[in-house]
């Protein structure tokens, strides 16, 4: 690109008041030879703008380097499509957090300048990376949940493939009797419904947008997303289709109740499961097992198995309504009664109503209490052994047929379903966080798997009723025709979700050491068979880890590189004095830097030492930053980024993480110079802690200071 | 169909920017669709962004909000209104006409947020968002990690004395004391409605004595007792005499699972209430807490999180209703009365402050608009091509509001497209 640059400086917000911004505008055209340098009382408003705009048009300006505010405000003012934009943060960097007319404010504002300039010259406007892609949708499992996105997406005009393991479509919805209607809050009669489950498979299998592969698995999957390579086996034939997203819904098997021996299952044949419940009432007729006679006595027993460091640590969130229905089964049987004895009954929002009309009918019973036990009554019949009931401390009550209500445990604990060919392995990584489930870490992004254009919905993610499996299914569909649309056009997914840019390695430099490959979070780099690295980038996410990762420093973004934070590191200024510090803080824009510019808002004042660097996540932090900045003579370096370990915030999953590890090795470089490790550090901040920025900062500083100035100072 | 009738199908109006309003606008613009926001507050972000942490992992909900106001900002399919209240909506799938009332601002876009109209306004007004535990000025921000970033003037509780103070204080003219009350109609193929919710007025529940005995205040208002941009800056100190708060009661079910106020359960709060206990557990090691329940509900992988609160020896569980909630005598401390149903004993707790968890009502229930069903309890109905999501139509947590919204975009898509 061959760029003219404008710099321009905004003299409103204290700015001009703080700063003797002449030396700056020396700095910038003498040393930096920016062609264009203006400045303007308030840059972000109607003036300010077409000051700007009219450079544009007329002076041929197309890289523009504002240096007023934070980049997280005024963006639709500052907004230039087809010109290269970089923002520097006078304003909150060097005015509202460093004493006004000082000398340190003076030299932050310069080293600012002189850094959003080179960034600026060393960024480029990216080109999307494009491909050839497809749209279709892959969807594993034709229970409830993937019928429902398959549908969806189907709607939306999509092409879905759909792969069932078993014969027919349906999964455990064929198991059942009748269903619970979805909660609106108006639950009257009836409360239990025909599950139609019959409808859904006939308008799935009638949709011309959808084609069904039944007693079918995938046996694996490769390429990525938009062009994704798919094998489908049947019967033993195979089939490869090109696949754009995946819809990961492939269900739940109950637990195994013969684990629940000391609940009578396996000693005795009327102690059966709620599945298997389901079954004896589709026949018609609550019977009992052992002899077929009618059953007239059923109790339940919530939370088997479940909510137990021994067994499921979880609760299945679905059983307890469950258990309503199934005693309303019972209950068509106007002699028969009901027992549920629960530790808690989980009817949540308006399926309190659903709880509620239950309890109505007389002939249903609910007590809280310990089942410690089942055991033989001797007259064919069974006693439920409970502690600490709301009945009495130890009771035994009498039933002629128990029901377990054992949990779901998702279909990825047995199997990693998905059988990618990636070099990172065949299922989605980590999923002991959560118990086996394909579930995200992220509260607010319920369907970001590890796997770029993979969305799991339904049991397989999260233990849940059908209604909520359903909505389940309808928002990964929309994620999935989200990510296809977006690789089609070379766009990231979240977090980046604008990003055009991708990597781009230079190969010949590439020593094969795989550290992108070990280190990527997503899986985006595999390698072919001599080893060597082959990026993928529909599989990317853009959080630059393997550029940080890369110690030949071979990857690069059109607008963010190596070379680029290298050189605006290189041209911060390092003092002389020995009593005062140069310290580098590099911040990733997800929680720290917003952190630190709520401290500036507040006007919280913070170390003159340090120079903030905004990094897309500290994962892309390349040790040759830390080896260059301190062999001029940069007294220390903290990283500042989110949280990581199991409760982690990181955005891109892994990018905090690997900084620290990374930093563990800087050791090594900063022995080769002679320097003192703890000149590095990382400290993890979270968004909120806006508060504890200047003390974080203090603190560092004081370390630094501790262990004395750097001897490289003044080389 | 015509090009413009085309664009104008695939356009989605959003009722309500908190966090599963939002979550709708970037799902639906980053799969396409035009999408317009309407919100009545000043601010973007709703009920979530008066949260101090959310539950399981006690993040901060503002750093899911950081990023979706970025994925916003980046997004030219988007535009959005605050201060904007839907009044009425005609019309069908592909072809509806919204009605939105437009309260003013008196601020405009030049605001740089420097702070200086609030400096020198005389007049003072109660922090909403703070459940008016402290105040701000009549011109303010709304707080400080507040998007956009824009001041406000509550024209309500702006005295007018001040010769125009703040006018002059101003040197971006961005204020402009002369706006006016706008209704405006947009066209949208469909419509999500997200919102949301309201803390159930606890006034109204008798027996807990809100607002008549010190020191009993609700979940939400404790959520901003514990939050760094809350009135004390984050220091659990009871209202009365900002003691340190060491004992303190949970009372569950509060106004909830009750024939005479909201019959349904709000699912959140027993959540709401064991994240709170560790709130105040951090806070002070010698801390006690005391939660009063009927069921605990942690469904799903939250029962590890139950767990973790439960392990703590500080924390007591008792299954039981309260019954009662009285002042001690010459004191400002707290006494909860209720039955221990599995013991059958009444037992009466002493307390330096106790928190009512209170419900979530569904915003229908407030006021309702035009050409939205409602249920009884002001839930509201999806209906052809108006989709309802999050808590306006059933009582969910964050983590399911912003799932439920992701979910809505497709069905608005699908109808809205008359597929």
């Amino acid at each position: 690109m061959d760029k003219k640059i404008g710099l321009y400086i905004c003299t409103g917000c204290s700015i001009g008041e703080s700063i003797n911004l002449e030396k700056s505008v020396n700095i910038a055209k003498n040393a930096l030879k920016v062609p264009v340098i203006k400045s303007h009382f308030a840059l972000c408003g109607k003036e300010g703008v077409e000051l700007i705009n009219n450079d544009i048009r007329n002076e041929g300006v197309n890289t523009i380097v504002i240096a007023a505010c934070s980049p997280r405000v005024k963006y639709e003012e500052f907004d230039f499509p087809g010109s290269l934009v970089e923002r520097v943060s006078l304003r909150e960097l060097a005015v509202w957090t460093q004493e006004p007319k000082s000398e340190e404010a003076q030299l932050a504002a310069e080293d600012y300048v002189k850094m959003g300039v080179i960034k600026a010259q060393k960024g480029d406007i990216p080109e999307p990376y494009l491909m050839e892609t497809v749209k279709t949708i892959l969807v594993i499992g034709g229970g409830i949940t993937g019928m429902t996105g398959a549908l969806q997406a189907a709607r939306a005009g999509y092409q879905v493939v759909l792969v069932e393991k078993e014969d027919r479509l349906g999964g455990f919805i064929n198991k059942l009797y009748k269903k619970v209607p979805a909660a609106t809050g108006e639950h009257k009669e009836p409360l239990i419904v025909d599950t139609d489950i019959d409808i859904t498979i006939k308008e799935v299998e009638n949709n011309p947008n959808i084609k069904v592969y039944k007693s079918a698995k995938v046996e694996k999957t490769e390429g990525q997303p938009g062009a994704f390579d798919v094998t489908i086996t049947s019967n033993g034939n195979s089939e490869v289709v090109k696949i754009g997203s995946i819809i990961l819904a492939a269900g739940w098997r109950p637990y195994d109740a013969n684990k629940l021996e000391h609940l009578g299952y396996g000693k005795s044949k009327d102690v059966v499961t709620n599945i298997e419940f389901e079954e004896i009432a589709r026949k018609g007729g609550i019977t009992r097992p052992s002899d077929g006679k009618k059953a007239k006595r059923v109790a339940f027993i919530q939370c088997a198995g479940q909510r137990d460091p021994n067994h499921l640590p979880y609760c299945s969130a679905m059983c307890c309504t469950t258990s309503l229905k199934q005693a309303k089964y019972v209950r068509q049987d106007p002699d028969a009664t009901a027992m549920i004895l629960y530790k808690d009954i989980r009817t949540p929002g308006n399926l309190e109503y659903y709880y509620k009309a239950a309890q109505n009918d007389p002939g249903v019973m609910l007590t809280k209490g310990d089942v410690t036990g089942v055991s033989e009554a001797g007259n064919g019949n069974l006693y439920v052994e409970m502690e600490n009931s709301l009945l009495g401390d130890k009771v035994k009550l009498e039933a002629d047929l128990v029901v377990l209500a054992t949990g779901i445990v998702p279909a990825t604990v047995d199997d990693p379903v998905l059988n990618l060919k990636y070099r990172q392995g065949p299922g989605l990584p980590d999923l002991e966080l959560y118990d086996g489930f394909a579930d995200s870490n992220f509260i607010c992004f319920q369907y970001e798997t590890r796997r770029t254009g993979i969305y799991a919905a339904g049991c397989v993610r999260q233990p849940m009723s059908i209604s909520e499996a359903q909505e389940d299914a309808t928002g990964a569909a929309l994620k999935a025709i989200q990510s296809a649309e977006h690789v089609a056009k070379g766009i990231a997914v979240h977090p980046r979700a604008w990003d055009v840019t991708w990597p781009d390695p230079f190969m010949q430099r590439c020593t094969s050491c795989k550290r992108c490959t070990e280190e990527c979070p997503f899986g985006a780099i595999d390698e072919d068979e001599k080893g060597t690295p082959f990026f993928k980038p529909g599989r990317c996410r853009r959080c630059a880890t393997c550029m940080g990762a890369c110690p030949e420093r071979i990857v690069s973004f059109k607008d963010y590189h190596v070379d680029m934070i290298g050189a605006m590191m290189k041209n911060v200024s390092v003092p002389e004095d020995d009593d005062k510090p140069r310290i580098i803080v590099l911040a990733c824009e997800n929680d720290a830097y917003p952190a630190i510019d709520t401290a500036a808002l507040k006007h919280m004042k913070i170390d003159p030492a340090v120079r903030f660097i905004q990094l897309r996540c500290l994962g892309s932090t390349n040790l040759v930053w830390i080896a260059d900045a301190l062999s001029r003579g940069v007294d220390g370096m903290l990283l500042l980024g989110c949280k990581f370990g199991e409760n982690y915030q990181c955005h891109f999953a892994k990018g905090s993480e690997l900084a620290d590890y990374r930093l563990g090795k800087v050791q090594e470089t900063l022995g080769r110079l002679q320097l003192e490790a703890e000149r590095v550090g990382l400290v993890q901040v979270a968004i909120d802690e806006y508060d504890k920025i200047p003390d974080i900062i203090q603190t560092f500083v004081e370390r630094v200071k501790e262990i004395g100035p750097n001897p490289f100072k003044g080389f | 169909m015509s090009e413009q009738s085309n664009k104008q199908s695939n356009r989605i109006l959003v009722i309500g920017g908190g966090f599963s309003g939002l979550t709708t606008a970037v799902d639906a613009a980053e799969t396409g669709a035009e999408v317009i926001l309407i919100e009545k507050n000043p601010y973007l972000g709703g009920r979530v962004a008066q949260l101090n942490k959310y539950f399981p992992k006690l993040c901060p909900p503002i750093c899911g909000l950081e990023l979706n106001f970025k994925r916003l900002k980046t997004n030219p399919l988007i535009s959005f209104y605050t201060m904007a209240e839907v009044q009425n909506i005609s019309g069908g799938p592909g072809d509806y006409t919204v009605t939105v009332k437009i309260t003013p601002r008196y601020v405009n876009d030049n605001c740089v947020a420097c702070n200086a109209c609030s400096e020198v306004c005389p007049s003072e007004r109660p922090d909403e968002y703070n459940f008016g535990m402290n105040t701000t000025k009549a011109a303010y921000l709304p707080f400080n990690q507040a998007f956009p970033q824009k001041y406000v003037i509550d024209s309500a509780h702006c005295k007018g004395d001040c010769g125009k103070a703040c006018q002059d204080a101003c040197k971006y003219s961005a204020i402009d004391l002369g706006m006016k009350q706008e209704t405006i109609a947009l066209k949208a193929g469909s419509v999500v409605v997200a919102t949301g919710w309201n803390p159930y007025d606890a006034n109204k529940i008798d027996t807990l004595s809100f607002g008549k005995v010190k020191n009993v205040i609700t979940n939400m208002m404790m959520e901003r007792l514990a939050s760094p941009t809350g009135p004390t800056g984050g220091k659990i100190v009871r209202p009365s005499d900002g003691k340190a708060v060491e004992n303190i009661v949970f009372v569950q079910c509060a106004g909830s699972r009750d024939e005479n106020h909201l019959q349904f359960c709000s699912y959140i709060c027993c959540l709401a209430s064991l994240k709170q206990t560790t709130y105040i557990r951090e806070q002070n090691t010698e801390s006690k807490a005391h939660i009063f329940y009927i069921d605990i509900r942690t469904p799903g992988k939250y029962e590890k999180f139950y767990w973790k609160v439960k392990d703590d020896p500080n924390v007591t569980f008792t299954k039981g209703k309260v019954a009662k909630i009285t002042q001690a005598e010459g004191s400002d401390d707290v006494i909860v009365e209720a039955e221990d149903m599995q013991t059958g004993n009444k037992v009466k707790v002493r307390a330096d402050m106790v928190v009512l968890a209170t419900g979530m009502q569904p915003a229908g229930a407030a006021g309702k608009i035009t050409g939205i069903n409602y249920t009884e309890d002001g839930f509201a109905l999806s209906n052809q091509g108006i989709c309802a999501a999050g808590c306006s139509r059933n009582p969910m947590d964050v983590a399911r509001s912003g799932q439920d919204a992701t979910s809505a975009v497709l069905k608005a898509m699908n109808t809205g497209q008359g597929r």
